[in-house]
């Protein structure tokens, strides 16, 4: 079995001083697809920014370790450096910057890292060529600023490509397939399906299962309430697209010192 | 500070002895034109921070600086020259070294039949009567105190004349070079612009302080557009960042012309630029976008004016500022829509970006509005970086610095896109990172 990439312990989570994750737990090694699913407010989103280092999102308890190593005390680029790569479910726009420049410097940066030389104009703009085909996306698409104007299918295509990009170990893709059309779904599942591979491991958050029919995950987990009540194999998300989440709510879900309080 | 009145008084006696050297073969209506701006000045004296157009722009330095009338020849060579010039590629150009103009360092072949381009001195001369009905009708040096200063020294510049129907297709490139020798140097360039009928043509004006050093460039540009005419002007200050640039622009449109302008301004220790459009006949289009870049204690302002005289004409301005340092800024753009102006459309948005908390700006839209059926608007926003956006990038490799850097070009190279010519508008896409990097190094050293 390989070693973990990634390993998440008891971790306590708050966001703007309200505790979102309650003791969570979760261990994701090479090669796996990891799903989450899980109601509004059940801390799916906070999870993804704990683990990008997003300003006001804290860990207040228990330990992440990212190949062995304290993600915690990373700085969001050093984890970006180190491999790791968020899909964002809102991607920002930024006016003034064209989707190639910031590719450029993005790929630019995590190749100085990992030691490998910047790439030219000219292998940069092979590279884009092939990376574009893969998600259906055009020159006229790259050259336009960052998100801005873009449809939700478009900017959800930007995340896939930026991560087909920069070649990440662990990819956590945050509600990619909210707001997305079948056709623009399939589009960016196939993208996804093309990057899966032995050394990349993901992590799908999700509250419909409906992605999860394009890209099969090894696992599922079900959020709620900030821990994980659920895990199995790919037939839990049909469980819970039949049967919604109510049935995990139960008291029995629940641990001694929820119980306990208030 | 010291008292204004006695200073002007210093300026008045420089200016008697400018007006008793030899005239040359000046025509008299120049001679007249400069008496009766000198005159204007003596009264006006310069503003303080009481006036209220001048509230934000505290001209003690300048006051208090004995400069005087620049040097003559100082020595520029063509190859030190050539490097801050010649990405502007094939050009008609037009030199000027501490305000005098450099035959030498000018480049003047395969102009179109009729165009004239050269010195503002000799074409005085020469071309009298292309002059007179213009030179001086447009900046108003009747309440501007530095238009009559500017006026009352008015020697030499550039004069363009394009006939009409006439296109000029390579850009014209007028330069203004300073070379500071040890003395504290002021110059008075002028320059006028009159686009015929149905012309068009591409003018850069570009100041550039070669050495580090005190001058003082007080500069008035008159443009005059003939109906039909489409003119296509840019702005460069490059000035030391020791100098003093005080700059009038006056441009006055013909029915159904257009007018865009596209500015950098980054140099200078103070720095103002004025836009006075005044869109004299229907249907015609002013554009004016510009970005301004100020970092330690340097201040810079953004002044504009659009009359809309008459009915359906419209108005466009855009301008940005980066402000870092202990830098300060003003943007005062004003919007003047008279009685029959109906059909006007005009809008004015400034936006401005602070990197440090001791940068200030002072944004002052006014509109006043004398006519019905018009559309008019404006914004203003000063602000930081944007936190999510910074995240953003972070969240893809580029560390803090870098991020902040990228997203401050972002910022400004909005506005440059606009720019039509394709080696002006990359020109400014290369002065804007280097500004931006220089003035993360001074501002954030690691």
């Amino acid at each position: 079995m390989p070693d973990p990439i990634l390993e998440i312990r008891e971790l306590h989570a708050s966001a703007a001083g309200k505790e979102i994750l309650r003791g969570m737990n979760l261990t994701i090694r090479a090669g796996e697809v990891h799903a989450i699913m899980g109601p509004n407010a059940s801390g799916k989103s906070t999870l993804a920014y704990v683990l990008a280092g997003r300003e006001g999102y804290e860990a207040t308890a228990g330990t992440i370790r990212y190949e062995g190593k304290n993600l915690l005390i990373m700085p969001p680029e050093a984890r970006a450096r180190e491999g790791l790569f968020l899909a964002f479910q809102y991607p920002i726009e930024i006016p003034g910057m064209t989707t190639m420049q910031f590719l450029k410097a993005a790929l630019n940066t995590i190749r100085k890292h990992r030691g490998l030389e910047e790439l030219d104009a000219i292998d940069f703009l092979a590279l884009v060529k092939e990376r574009a085909q893969l998600l259906d996306v055009d020159a006229d698409f790259l050259n336009r600023p960052v998100n801005a104007g873009f449809s939700g299918g478009e900017k959800k295509r930007n995340e896939i490509l930026q991560m087909a990009f920069l070649d990440p170990k662990l990819a956590i893709l945050d509600e990619t397939d909210s707001g997305l059309d079948i056709d623009a779904l399939k589009i960016v599942a196939g993208g996804v399906n093309a990057l899966r591979g032995q050394d990349r491991a993901m992590l799908l958050i999700t509250h419909y299962q409906r992605l999860l029919n394009f890209v099969v995950p090894d696992y599922v987990h079900v959020l709620l309430n900030g821990r994980i009540v659920q895990s199995g194999g790919k037939e839990l998300a049909l469980t819970v697209e039949e049967r919604g989440y109510g049935w995990l709510e139960g008291p029995d879900a629940r641990t001694s010192e929820e119980k306990a309080a208030p | 500070m010291k008292d204004i009145g006695l200073v002007t008084d210093l300026y008045r006696s420089e200016l008697s002895r400018f007006e008793r050297e030899p005239a040359g073969t000046m025509p008299a209506w120049v001679q007249q034109l400069r008496q009766a701006a000198g005159a204007r000045f003596a009264d006006l004296g310069f503003p303080t921070t009481h006036h209220e157009e001048w509230r934000h722009t505290d001209v003690t330095p300048i006051v208090e600086n004995p400069f005087s009338c620049a040097k003559r020849r100082p020595d520029i060579t063509k190859a030190e020259l050539e490097p801050a010039v010649s990405w502007a590629g094939p050009r008609h150009q037009l030199t000027f070294v501490n305000g005098h103009f450099s035959p030498l360092l000018s480049v003047l072949e395969r102009l179109p039949q009729g165009v004239i381009a050269g010195s503002l001195a000799d074409s005085c001369t020469i071309s009298s009567n292309f002059l007179e009905p213009h030179l001086g009708r447009h900046a108003n040096y009747e309440d501007q105190a530095f238009v009559a200063l500017n006026t009352a020294f008015l020697n030499d510049g550039a004069f363009v004349y394009l006939p009409p129907n006439t296109m000029v297709e390579e850009p014209i490139f007028v330069v203004f070079v300073s070379c500071p020798n040890g003395e504290a140097a002021i110059s008075h360039p002028r320059v006028l612009i009159v686009a015929g009928p149905s012309s068009r043509a591409t003018v850069i004006e570009s100041y550039l302080g070669l050495k580090d050093g005190l001058y003082f460039t007080n500069v008035v540009t008159e443009v005059v557009l003939g109906e039909e005419a489409v003119f296509d002007h840019h702005l460069l200050q490059q000035e030391s960042r020791a100098a003093y640039h005080i700059a009038t622009l006056a441009v006055h449109q013909g029915r159904n012309s257009t007018f865009t302008s596209h500015s950098l301004a980054l140099g200078g220790a103070l720095a103002r630029t004025e836009v006075h459009g005044l869109l004299a006949d229907e249907g015609s289009t002013c554009t004016l976008r510009g970005l301004y870049g100020a970092t330690g204690r340097q201040h810079v302002g953004i002044h504009t004016r659009i009359d809309h005289a008459k009915p359906r004409c419209t108005s466009r301005q855009l301008y940005k500022g980066i402000l870092s340092g202990h830098a300060s800024g003003v943007f005062h753009g004003r919007i003047l829509v008279r009685q029959d102006a109906h059909e006007t459309d005009a809008r004015q948005t400034n936006n401005n970006l602070l990197l440090s908390e001791d940068a200030v700006v002072h944004t002052t839209p006014q509109l006043e509005i004398f006519a019905d059926d018009v559309k008019c608007s404006h914004g203003a926003t000063v602000g930081q970086l944007d936190r999510d956006v910074l995240f953003y990038l972070r969240s893809r490799g580029l560390d803090l610095e870098d991020a902040r850097r990228l997203m401050t070009q972002a910022f400004g190279s909005e506005l440059i896109r606009f720019i039509a010519h394709d080696r002006i508008r990359n020109r400014f896409t290369e002065l804007l990172p280097r500004w931006t990097s220089q003035t993360y190094s001074e501002s954030f050293p690691a």
